[in-house]
């Protein structure tokens, strides 16, 4: 055995009065600073744009808001041009659902898919469908827009009118038509444009989620396993724990994305301007779509209007997104501890 | 609770039972028959051949990279959740072979337990909730009162109850390392195991959690088989009854050079790699 010297440190402990604290200096070199630089620069650009964009809807808007006040929030018609009045009283609430239908159907596809992926896929169809899914997630949304409107709309009405005869007593499947559930008050519904705007959903969360779910720590893993642990078991006590911030960022980036969902919205809806429960008959709007759709006809005054609509859909996003950071950030996530 | 399996004359207690409260439990013997393993086509380990005695600690030595751990993992079934690894050769445990589908692979793991190098509790889990993991995940139901009995039991076994008997709320990782890694064999001792596998469960530890995790060996190995890889000669003479020394010559699988009552491989080994390694003039 080799003896292995140890330098003695030298005693620090006569020089301990505050006066003798050291304030350590950090020299950077070039390299660092400029590094520094850009990224910081980069970093607080991201500041700017948030403000550059708020600040331009608002100054924008102002106009109309000036005009509309507190009805901006508690009217529903949309007449700015016509000097009538004008607010998000049902618009939004019809945008809010339109994005909950896409979530709920969309995040428990996803976390499945993800779960599947990234557990119980064999390694080389892992690698297929990860490829296949971030490919997805690039698909612009016109595509999905355009495939949901001619071929998914028809053979959803079907679906629209099942939940209708058969789940009416929920109150958001209940049709009040006089003319009885017929096949053709449903294709223009907050349901299906839901649908559609789910399929492009799936894939960003899918992305979001399964990238989370495969940095979980391998060490926790194996120790389920040599517990005894089943797949699921090990799923639900190690995979689900770590990856909560990913499942709830996910969602997140997926609730941005259907909140903000235009074309293809603007595609299948024909608009309304009445808050209803119902989201299987037709009549539905959101604000994206409705900007789209009202943006070239409008005078100067109505596009004011529009920007406030704007606004509005930015704030919310932003609230949204604000509550999502609290619940990670606050969640015993084993995201946040080292591996 | 049921109790189903009596295929076997030497399998005592049925893995679903928690027989850890049950004097009937019994350990169980491992038996390897010419294993050899590969990454890919890379042959890491070939032609072992042990016997580890129920009841009994045997200690598996060697350098670094001579396929100890990797053999230590082929004995629960840990070895195939690494990508390209394959297998040759048979395990027993009590006569029964693990691989070949008589027992699931979840009993498997469950009757032959692990403790990993460094310590892995469960962040999102308490004290308590960790030493009841392995009950939660192969989903066995338990009553209450067993729960606090098994967390007693098992964190006793351990040496922990004294330190977090106050403390069974907190999260795991609030623990030391010393503690942590033994709340991973308390937790490992809940499902109540008839072998326990220990990979360098001190190598990151001081000594006074080492000292306290080889009691908990000595003390366990009554009724539980414990198999240990060390690094730590002293460590393998002080814990162990048998001795296999590996060896992995340049560019070839490990082997094992020599295996016997852990007091002949120290003081009288048969062969010179062995004496050289014992007396640490190489690795």
């Amino acid at each position: 055995m080799s003896v292995i010297g140890q330098s003695t440190s030298p005693d620090l402990a006569g020089d301990s009065s505050p006066e003798h604290v050291v304030d350590p200096v950090v020299r950077r070199s070039g390299v660092d600073r400029i590094f520094r630089g850009v990224a910081s620069g980069s970093g607080i650009l991201t500041f700017i744009l948030m403000g550059l964009i708020g600040g331009f809807l608002l100054l924008k808007g102002y106009d109309a808001l000036k005009v509309a006040g507190w009805g901006f929030l508690t009217d529903s018609e949309w007449a700015p041009d016509q000097g009538g009045k004008f607010g998000i009283a049902a618009i939004l609430p019809f945008t809010v659902q339109i994005a909950v239908v896409a979530l709920f159907i969309a995040v428990p596809v996803a976390l499945s898919t993800a779960l599947f992926i990234t557990e119980y896929a064999p390694r080389k169809l892992r690698r297929v469908l990860t490829a296949m899914i971030d490919l997805l997630a690039a698909v612009p949304s016109l595509i999905y827009g355009l495939w949901g409107l001619f071929y998914l709309q028809p053979r959803l009405i079907t679906l629209s009118k099942w939940m209708a005869d058969h789940m009416g007593w929920v109150p958001f499947f209940h049709v009040d038509d006089q003319y009885g559930t017929s096949l053709g008050i449903f294709p223009s519904s907050t349901f299906v444009s839901g649908v559609i705007v789910s399929l492009m959903v799936i894939p960003i969360c899918t992305a979001v989620m399964r990238e989370v779910f495969s940095q979980a720590p391998p060490g926790e893993r194996e120790g389920a396993m040599a517990l005894g642990g089943t797949r699921w078991g090990v799923v639900r006590d190690v995979i689900l724990p770590f990856g909560r911030g990913g499942i709830i960022g996910g969602s997140m980036l997926g609730l941005g994305r259907a909140l903000g969902e235009t074309i293809a919205v603007t595609l299948i809806i024909s608009p309304a301007f009445t808050a209803k429960w119902s989201i299987l008959d037709q009549g539905s709007n959101s604000i994206a779509a409705l900007i789209a759709l009202k943006f070239s006809e409008s005078s100067t005054f109505g596009i004011s209007a529009l920007m406030a609509a704007g606004l509005a859909l930015f704030i919310i996003t932003l609230l949204v997104n604000a509550a999502a950071s609290t619940v990670v950030s606050k969640s015993r996530s084993g995201a946040s501890t080292e591996i | 609770m049921t109790s189903t399996d009596t295929t076997s004359s030497n399998t005592t207690t049925m893995s679903s039972d928690i027989s850890l409260l049950d004097p009937g439990h019994k350990a169980a013997g491992l038996t390897a028959t010419n294993v050899a393993c590969w990454f890919g086509t890379k042959k890491v380990l070939e032609g072992v051949n042990l016997d580890m005695a129920p009841g009994q600690v045997t200690a598996l030595i060697g350098p670094s990279g001579c396929g100890k751990s990797t053999f230590l993992r082929t004995l629960n079934r840990m070895h195939e959740l690494v990508p390209s690894a394959t297998l040759a050769g048979e395990i027993l445990i009590d006569g029964v072979d693990i691989y070949r589908g008589a027992i699931p692979v979840t009993d498997v793991r469950r009757r032959i337990g692990m403790v990993f190098q460094k310590p892995n509790p469960f962040p999102a889990m308490t004290v308590a909730e960790n030493v009841l993991a392995g009950l939660k995940l192969s989903g066995l139901k338990t009553t209450r009162s067993e729960r606090d009995d098994l967390i007693e039991s098992c964190l006793s076994k351990a040496g922990l109850w004294n330190e977090v008997k106050n403390r069974l709320g907190d999260p795991g990782r609030a623990l030391s390392g010393g503690q942590q890694q033994r709340l991973c064999i308390a937790r490992s001792l809940a499902v109540s195991p008839q072998v326990l596998l220990m990979d360098e469960p001190c190598s990151a530890l001081d000594p006074t959690s080492t000292r306290r995790i080889e009691q908990t060996i000595s003390e366990i190995s009554e009724t539980i088989t414990v198999v240990i890889v060390t690094h730590n000669m002293q460590q393998a003479q002080r814990v162990s009854h048998r001795c296999a020394f590996f060896l992995a010559a340049e560019n070839e699988p490990g082997r094992i050079i020599e295996e016997g009552p852990t007091k002949d491989i120290f003081t009288n080994p048969r062969d010179s790699r062995t004496n050289d390694y014992v007396n640490g003039r190489f690795g």
